[in-house]
C-alpha cells in the first residue's frame, strides 16, 4: 500500500461504483490520486481533504450541505477542487461557513463549480497562489447578516481570481490583507452590499471586471499600488452606492475604466498619487466627488458624457491635476486648432455645490432659476472652488468611444 | 360652440404670431438635435424651451387675444347663445390651437430624433403647460378690465411661476435645512405647474443623480404610478380652476 510518483491512481465515486461516497474515497485515496466523483446527489456533511488530490466531478454532482455543513474544507496544499454543484451550506453568526473553505494552503484550485444558496461562497484564508476560476456562485438571502460573501480572501497572497459569475451575495468578492493578486475578467452583480470589497490589500490589480446593480457598487479602501484596467462600473444606485468609493487609496492607477448610469461614479476621500486616464463617465448623476483631502492625483484623457454633474467637492482646496480631460458641457473654442479648448472648463457647477450641502435643492434641478445661478456663477465664480478647472480641455474625444 | 370654436381655431391659426411661433420652435427644435451629437445635450435645451418659452408665448399671446376679441366677444353675447359655450369655445379655441402650434413644432422633431421616454414626457408636459397658462390668461383677462394692466400682471405671473417661485424654494429650501423637508417640498412643488412639468421630466432624465437619498423620496413619489398619476391630475385642476373660476366671472360679468 504505497505510491511512487507516476503511480497515482483514479478512485471513481457513484451510485453504480463500488465506492458510493466521498468520503470514504477520500479516505482510502493517497497523495497526487485523482477522486472521479459521479452525477448524483451527495449528502455528506463536511468533506475534508488533507491530502493533496485532485477532487473531480462528472457530470455536476450535487452536494448538499442540509444547511447545517460547510461543505468543503481544504487543509492541504496543491488540492484540485473541480466541477462540483455545492448548495446550501449552513448559516452562522459566529463561524464562517462555506461552501468551499481553503485553510493555510497554496497552490490550490478551485473550478468550474457552481455554488448555490451558500453562507460564504469560496473562502480563503491564508492561502498563497491559488487559483479561483470559472465558478458560478449564487445567493438569493435577503439580508446582509444571513448572507456571506461570495469569493472571500483574508490574509493570501498571489491569489489569481478569474472568470467567476457572483451573485446575491453580501459582498461579490471581498479581499482583506490580500497581496499581488489579480482579479480577472469576474461578472459580480446584485450584491446587497459591494460587488468587490476591498481592504488592506496592496499591489492588487482587477482587470475586466463587471461591477452592476450592487447595493452599495465597490469599496477600495486603505490600500496602495492597486490598478485597475478596463473594468465596468454600471448602475449602483442610492445616496451610499458608488461606483467605486476611493478611500486612502495611494500609488494606483485608474485606467481605461467604464462608468456608466451610478448616483456617483467616483468618490474619492485620502487618495494620493494615483493616476486616471481614459475612463469613461457617461449618464453617471455625479462623475467624481473628489473630496479636498485628495492630493496628487492626476487625471487625463478622460471623458465624461451626459453626466448630471461632472464633479462634485467638498472644500475651496485643490491639489490634483485635471488637464486635459473631454467634458461634454465644454463651451469654449479653439482659435488655434490644436485640439485644446483656448478657456478652462470648471467642471464643478454652482448648483452641485449647493446640492452637496443641501440635497433637497436637487427638486429645482433645471429650473431657470438654477440656470440663472450657474451662468452668473460661471462669469464670476464666488461658491465654487477657482483653482479646480480643466486648463486644457480637449475639443474632441481623445479616443474613439 | 363647435361654430365658435371653428371660427376662433381659424382666426389663430391664420394670426402670423402663432405661425411664428410654431415656425420657430420647429426650427430650434431642428437645430438642436441636429446641431449636438449627444441627445441629452439636446433634450436638456428643449427642456428649457418647453419650461421657459411656451408658457410665456401662450399666456400672453392669449391675454392680448382676449382683449382684441372685447368687440367680437360683445358681439356673441349679444346673440341667442350662452356665455358659457362663448368663454369655453374661446379657451378651446386657444388651446386648441397651442396644442396643435406644440406638436408640429417641438412633436415632429421630438417624434423624429428623440422617440426616448423622456422625449415623450416633454411633448406631453410642454402640451398641458400651453393648455394650464391659456387657463390662467382666460383668468387674468376677466378679472382685469384694462388691458395693459392685464398684460402686465400676465407677465407677472410668468415670472412668478418660472422663476420667483422657485427662487422663494430655494430659500425655504435654506431656511429648513435642518429639518426632514423632503416630503413637504413635494407638496410645495405641487403650487406650481412648471414645477410638476420640470419634476416630471427630470425624473426621466437624470434619474442617477435622483437616486440619493433625497432624490429616492421623489423618486418614490413622482415615479410609482399613483405619483404620475396624482401629478397629471394636479397639473389637470391647474387647467381647470382657472378656468372653472374665470367662467363663473365671465358669466357674471358686466360687460
Amino acid at each position: 500500500m504505497y505510491s511512487l510518483p507516476g503511480m497515482c491512481s483514479i478512485i471513481h465515486v457513484g451510485k453504480n461504483e463500488k465506492i458510493k461516497t466521498i468520503k470514504e474515497a477520500i479516505s482510502q485515496a493517497h497523495e497526487l490520486d485523482t477522486v472521479l466523483v459521479h452525477g448524483g446527489y451527495y449528502k455528506e456533511g463536511n468533506i475534508f481533504i488533507s491530502k493533496k488530490i485532485v477532487l473531480k466531478g462528472i457530470d455536476l454532482p450535487t452536494l448538499d450541505g442540509e444547511n447545517k455543513h460547510q461543505i468543503i474544507s481544504v487543509k492541504a496544499n496543491g488540492v484540485v477542487v473541480d466541477g462540483f454543484k455545492i448548495v446550501h451550506s449552513g448559516t452562522s453568526s459566529l463561524e464562517d461557513i462555506a461552501g468551499i473553505k481553503l485553510y493555510d494552503v497554496r497552490d490550490a484550485v478551485v473550478q468550474n463549480n457552481v455554488l448555490d444558496d451558500t453562507f460564504f461562497g469560496i473562502y480563503t484564508q491564508r492561502g498563497i497562489n491559488c487559483l479561483i476560476q470559472n465558478n458560478v456562485l449564487t445567493s438569493a438571502r435577503k439580508q446582509e447578516q444571513a448572507s456571506g460573501n461570495g469569493i472571500h480572501c483574508w490574509k493570501s497572497d498571489s491569489m489569481r481570481i478569474i472568470n467567476n459569475t457572483i451573485k446575491g451575495h453580501r459582498d461579490g468578492i471581498y479581499f482583506e490583507f490580500v497581496t499581488n493578486s489579480v482579479i480577472w475578467r469576474n461578472v459580480s452583480t446584485s450584491n446587497l452590499r459591494y460587488g468587490l470589497h476591498f481592504m488592506f490589500s496592496n499591489s492588487d490589480s482587477y482587470i475586466s471586471n463587471i461591477f452592476r446593480y450592487n447595493g452599495a457598487g465597490v469599496s477600495v479602501m486603505f490600500s496602495h499600488h492597486v490598478k485597475m484596467f478596463n473594468n465596468y462600473f454600471e448602475e449602483n444606485w442610492g445616496d451610499g452606492a458608488y461606483g467605486i468609493l476611493l478611500k486612502e487609496i495611494a500609488d494606483s492607477y485608474i485606467d481605461g475604466n467604464h462608468f456608466i448610469k451610478n448616483t456617483s461614479a467616483i468618490y474619492m476621500e485620502g487618495v494620493s498619487r494615483t493616476i486616471m486616464v481614459k475612463n469613461v463617465f457617461r449618464n453617471n448623476g455625479w462623475a467624481l466627488k473628489i473630496q479636498a483631502s485628495c492630493m496628487e492625483t492626476e487625471l487625463h484623457d478622460n471623458v465624461f458624457l451626459g453626466n448630471t454633474f461632472d464633479v462634485g467637492t467638498n472644500g475651496s482646496l485643490v491639489l490634483n491635476n485635471f488637464d486635459g480631460n473631454y467634458w461634454d458641457k465644454y463651451e469654449g473654442y479653439d482659435l488655434n486648432k490644436n485640439g485644446i479648448g483656448d478657456l478652462p472648463y470648471r467642471p464643478v457647477s454652482m448648483y452641485s455645490m449647493i446640492v452637496e450641502r443641501n440635497p433637497p435643492a436637487m427638486i429645482l434641478f433645471h429650473s431657470f432659476m438654477t440656470s440663472l445661478l450657474d451662468k452668473t456663477e460661471k462669469v464670476l465664480p464666488t461658491l465654487t472652488p477657482e483653482n479646480l478647472a480643466d486648463t486644457k480641455p480637449l475639443m474632441k474625444l481623445p479616443f474613439r468611444l | 360652440m363647435k361654430k365658435i370654436i371653428k371660427y376662433i381655431i381659424t382666426d389663430i391659426l391664420r394670426n402670423k404670431i402663432i405661425l411664428s411661433y410654431t415656425a420657430f420652435l420647429l426650427a430650434i427644435s431642428f437645430t438642436i438635435f441636429s446641431l449636438e451629437d449627444n441627445s441629452t445635450k439636446g433634450l436638456l435645451s428643449l427642456l428649457n424651451i418647453v419650461l421657459i418659452i411656451v408658457p410665456l408665448i401662450s399666456i400672453i399671446f392669449s391675454t392680448i387675444y382676449i382683449y382684441n376679441s372685447a368687440e367680437f366677444i360683445e358681439l356673441l353675447v349679444s346673440q341667442p347663445l350662452q356665455r358659457k359655450k362663448i368663454w369655453l369655445g374661446l379657451f378651446t379655441g386657444l388651446a386648441g390651437s397651442f396644442t396643435i402650434a406644440f406638436l408640429i413644432g417641438a412633436g415632429i422633431p421630438i417624434i423624429l430624433f428623440e422617440a426616448t421616454a423622456v422625449g415623450f414626457m416633454i411633448l406631453a408636459v410642454g402640451i398641458l403647460l400651453s393648455i394650464i397658462f391659456v387657463a390662467i390668461a382666460m383668468f387674468a383677462a376677466v378679472k382685469i378690465r384694462d388691458k395693459a394692466k392685464g398684460i402686465g400682471v400676465t407677465i407677472l405671473l410668468w415670472l412668478y411661476f418660472s422663476l420667483l417661485f422657485d427662487g422663494i424654494v430655494l430659500f425655504l429650501l435654506f431656511q429648513f435645512s435642518d429639518y426632514p423637508i423632503e416630503k413637504p417640498m413635494i407638496a410645495v412643488s405641487m403650487l406650481n405647474p412648471i414645477d410638476i412639468g420640470r419634476i416630471l421630466i427630470l425624473l426621466k432624465m437624470d434619474v442617477s443623480a435622483l437616486m440619493g437619498y433625497t432624490g429616492a423620496v421623489f423618486k418614490d413619489f413622482f415615479g410609482t404610478t399613483t405619483g404620475m398619476v396624482t401629478s397629471f391630475l394636479i397639473l389637470a385642476l391647474w387647467m381647470i380652476c382657472p378656468l372653472l373660476i374665470s367662467l363663473r366671472k365671465f358669466d357674471r360679468k358686466d360687460l
